[in-house]
């Protein structure tokens, strides 16, 4: 059979691939996925970042947090994230996943598409947890749980709560236009290795 | 009333609910894919004995981690103690924790705070 040329990737890609692999190593990333997180996929990460911290002699109140904040952040994915590439807003559970570590922190990053609808709701949820004080939080979380009715797709709102709590680190998120109905929302969350 | 016994695995905990053997625990860790699905079992076995349970009831929580989809679950559980408290049995939640997880004896101390239900706090 003929092989397909139009197969073999071209100089372009290639480039793609080196700058690609030269720019996560700039940026200390160890892990990075791009689609559908499955609970598999959820497990899997985990388990990864676990025996790699273990290895690294990491203190084992980061190793909790950044298990407790990767397992949020996996599920807030998988539970929320709408659909992007169809021009739809239906859900589609896909993301952008990225872990990196510097000498002082983790830093744990999703990307996901949402329906813009959704935004001025989830804006204001995570302006005010980032404005709470530790007490507050405290206040808040035990109020989510108890009233804050479980969802179909199981969340609470609780997760953004726990991992303010947990990091002691503001949220840091951003609303990117992907079209005209749907925009990329990232949340990037540091875990000092001091912690 | 027949034990209800479930395997731990690396992400949904190990239940043993036996009169028997007078073990009521829950342990390990909680992020079942689906927590509602999980927890269904436990939730109607808890609901079963509290019709009629044991002059005093024990209940051991020894969780290394718990998502917070299971924190609401949790919850209903020791809401469903509460509720057998107040129909005059005795009920004493025994939270097990790490010694040095701060934060699992801190989600402990916050339970106790939210219901009416005797908690002795357990380190190990």
């Amino acid at each position: 059979m003929m092989k397909d040329l139009n197969a073999i990737p071209g100089k372009g890609f290639l480039d793609f691939v080196y700058d690609f692999y030269s720019s996560m190593k700039a940026h200390e990333i160890n892990l990075v996925y791009e689609g559908k997180v499955t609970h598999q996929i959820t497990k899997a990460f985990i388990a990864l970042a676990e025996a790699q911290m273990e290895e690294d002699e990491e203190a084992s109140k980061v190793q909790r947090t950044v298990f407790h904040v990767m397992v949020e952040c996996l599920q807030n994915i998988s539970r929320h994230a709408d659909e992007f590439e169809t021009g739809e807003t239906a859900y589609s559970g896909k993301g952008i996943f990225m872990v990196s570590n510097t000498n002082d922190a983790y830093c744990i990053t999703t990307g996901n598409a949402i329906n813009n609808e959704k935004i001025p709701e989830l804006e204001e949820i995570l302006q005010q947890i980032n404005e709470l004080d530790e007490e507050n939080l405290k206040e808040l979380y035990m109020k989510q749980m108890k009233e804050g009715r479980l969802s179909e797709k199981g969340g609470a709102g609780l997760g953004f709560i726990d991992i303010r709590r947990k990091t002691g680190e503001q949220l840091d998120y951003h609303f990117l236009p992907l079209s005209e109905s749907v925009s990329f929302f990232l949340l990037t969350t540091l875990i000092p290795r001091t912690l | 009333m027949d034990e209800l016994i479930i395997e731990g695995t690396e992400d949904s905990p190990q239940i043993t609910l036996d009169l028997n053997a007078n073990i009521m625990e829950i342990s390990g860790r909680s992020l079942p894919e689906d927590v509602n699905t999980f927890y269904e079992p436990t939730l109607s076995w808890i609901e079963e004995y509290s019709k009629n349970p044991m002059p005093s009831t024990t209940f051991n929580f020894k969780l290394t981690y718990f998502n917070t989809a299971s924190s609401k679950i949790i919850l209903d559980i020791l809401t469903q103690f509460e509720e057998m408290i107040e129909e005059g049995h005795q009920v004493l939640v025994r939270w097990h924790f790490p010694d040095e997880d701060e934060d699992m004896q801190e989600a402990g101390e916050e339970y106790a705070d939210m219901v009416d239900v005797p908690f002795e706090m357990v380190s190990y």
